[in-house]
């Protein structure tokens, strides 16, 4: 049996997230991977802002802080002149898919090679709630009361689905985090993207469906079902493009 | 002696980046500053740097943050419109604490204004580049080779004081050819890089981290720590150039291009017996208060503050040095309507005669 241990780019700190948040769950995953992979001293955490932000006090490894929506283009500087560090960005679907939505799509189609972690929980967790870009139809945020209305706020967009449209990306997947099963996947695809990253090999893309207890106003047990019931039909999981398999 | 050259400001511009250190560069169209980046798209990756053009003026200046917290020497150039949609870029560049260097060759505005030259970006660049209270060094070349020397030494002012330094042009210097002497290659090693950066963590024991998010009481001191540096510009760094102010009656202060054209016109005055001088500030941040201050008022009768914008944005860095203690005129062109020798002079001799420029 293998020993169970403390992600070691985990700060010593307890993680502060609110109970129940997959923030704290998908921020392990990742520095279990690094772990595995041997990249703790060599791993570069681009973190965005959000709750996201809540990193520079939970992340025990290196990071620079970015401005909001902006981690795909300082991960590009990052990379440009330095290529050898594992660079990830972890950032939220306000900050990638609305306020950056140039420049995630603009850093996958120049097929940086970094990767992006994407924590798409379908709303503003920060700023207390409000409707995200991938807020989904009918729901209830701070800023769509009577739920999201697509007549004046469009659709919820797919980030994985958009980006796979893209010649240069490498690996483009979706997981869910609200099952064993979905939490064993999205580490194994973040381990698979980062060894992309590794290999020189170019762009790689994780979504991650996470949850928001405390603006979904649901215990954390009610949003894994709320996630299988309107989430997951809306935003299927799955590997939206994968060149080393596709190559074959 | 370094190495001769006819060329454009702006590509004057590129090449004393790159024999000053840079080796990243990203950034957007804009005119009338293009000859920037296409000048490091190719001589960039000859000396082993990096060139990006960004999707936006946002992601550019973001990149230039990323490659900066690397240690690595960055630079980001734009016009007016392209330097506002930076401000928040720069903004966390300074808040980072991370050195940059952003070129900004002025034209008409506001808004989209207009392509052609003008001086109009002063008040953004010397009051705010962006939210938030900071500062950047502004400097104000006027010719191909005092940018030269500008560019050259930038990022030792970046470095040293881990802040972005602006270095703000007009599209007129921009584009006039002229001769400029190159100074040789900075060789820079790897293992001169900061000791903040994050290139490696290897041999590092401990953690690498660069924000631009503080909370209190940490966030206050990080300010007045700021206020220390600007106060230490004034002291150390002020660059200016005044020239024939020891008896002179009237002082023109002009910058960039309009002190070219200002300064003809001085001379002109002088040959005809008339007691002129000029202050040219070449650092605009830090203004070089204490040569207006210490002006003779006693001798001085009027100040002619001359600018390529309308109305003049230096006027009041201008008026806190001079106290009221003599007239302050002001003239200039706007728009991209260039400045030109006959109608400077025309501006001076109308305050000679008691007018109003």
């Amino acid at each position: 049996m293998a020993e169970y241990k403390r992600a070691s780019l985990l700060a010593d700190s307890p993680s502060g997230y609110c109970p129940g948040c997959m923030h704290s769950l998908a921020t392990k995953l990742i520095a279990e991977v690094i772990d595995e992979l041997g990249q703790q001293d060599n791993s570069l955490n681009v973190i965005s802002v959000g709750c996201s932000a809540l990193n520079i006090l939970y992340w025990g490894g290196d990071f620079l802080s970015v401005a909001h929506g902006r981690a795909p283009a300082a991960a590009t500087g990052i990379k440009r002149v330095n290529p050898e560090r594992l660079v990830f960005a972890y950032q939220g679907d306000g900050d990638l898919a609305a306020i950056g939505l140039a420049e995630i799509m603009s850093a996958a189609n120049r097929g940086e090679n970094f990767t992006v972690i994407f924590a798409n929980n379908q709303t503003y967790g920060m700023t207390g709630g409000q409707m995200a870009p991938t807020t989904l139809i009918g729901q209830k945020t701070t800023t769509t009361v009577y739920g999201r209305d697509p007549a004046t706020t469009g659709y919820p967009l797919k980030m994985c689905e958009l980006i796979s449209t893209l010649e240069a990306p490498r690996f483009v997947a979706r997981y869910a985090l609200n099952s064993p099963k979905g939490v064993n996947d999205a580490r194994k695809g973040i381990k698979k993207a980062f060894q992309i990253q590794l290999a020189g090999k170019g762009f790689t893309f994780v979504e991650l469906l996470t949850n928001c207890p405390t603006n979904w106003k649901l215990s954390p047990l009610d949003t894994l079902d709320y996630m299988n019931t309107n989430t997951i039909p809306y935003f299927k999981p799955g590997v939206y493009k994968d060149t080393e398999v596709d190559a074959k | 002696m370094g190495e001769k050259r006819f060329m454009k400001g702006n590509e004057a511009i590129a090449e004393a980046a790159v024999r000053g250190g840079c080796r990243f560069f990203a950034g957007y169209p804009i005119t009338p500053q293009n000859e920037i980046p296409e000048y490091l798209s190719w001589r960039l990756p000859e000396v082993g740097g990096a060139y990006v053009q960004g999707e936006s003026e946002v992601a550019s200046v973001n990149m230039v943050y990323g490659a900066s917290a690397m240690g690595v020497r960055a630079m980001t150039s734009s016009s007016g419109p392209g330097i506002s949609l930076k401000a928040e870029g720069i903004s966390y560049l300074a808040a980072a604490a991370l050195p940059a260097v952003i070129v900004n060759i002025s034209r008409g505005g506001p808004g989209l204004g207009s392509i052609q030259p003008a001086q109009s970006d002063y008040l953004q660049a010397t009051k705010a580049l962006g939210h938030g209270g900071f500062h950047c060094m502004v400097f104000a070349p006027a010719s191909a080779q005092e940018a030269v020397d500008v560019l050259y030494d930038a990022w030792d002012y970046a470095e040293r004081d881990r802040n972005p330094v602006l270095v703000l042009m007009d599209g007129c210097l921009g584009n006039i050819m002229e001769e400029v002497e190159l100074p040789p290659m900075k060789e820079l090693h790897d293992e001169d890089l900061p000791e903040w950066s994050l290139t490696r963590r290897n041999g590092r024991d401990w953690q690498g981290n660069i924000t631009p998010i503080y909370t209190e009481p940490i966030l206050e001191g990080l300010n007045a720590m700021a206020g220390e540096m600007y106060k230490g510009w004034e002291e150390d760094d002020v660059k200016v150039e005044t020239f024939m102010t020891e008896d002179a009656e009237y002082v023109v202060v002009a910058y960039g291009i309009a002190a070219r054209v200002a300064k003809e016109a001085v001379l002109t005055l002088r040959a005809e017996g008339v007691k002129i001088g000029l202050i040219r500030p070449i650092t605009l941040f830090p203004y070089p208060k204490a040569a207006i201050r210490d002006l003779d008022y006693t001798q001085v009768k009027g100040i002619i503050d001359i600018e390529m914008t309308v109305p003049a944005q230096m006027r009041e860095d201008i008026e806190l040095q001079v106290m009221g203690r003599c007239p302050v005129y002001e003239y200039g062109r706007s728009g991209g309507c260039l400045l030109d020798d006959d109608g400077v002079l025309e501006a001076i001799r109308e305050v000679l005669e008691g007018g109003e420029a």
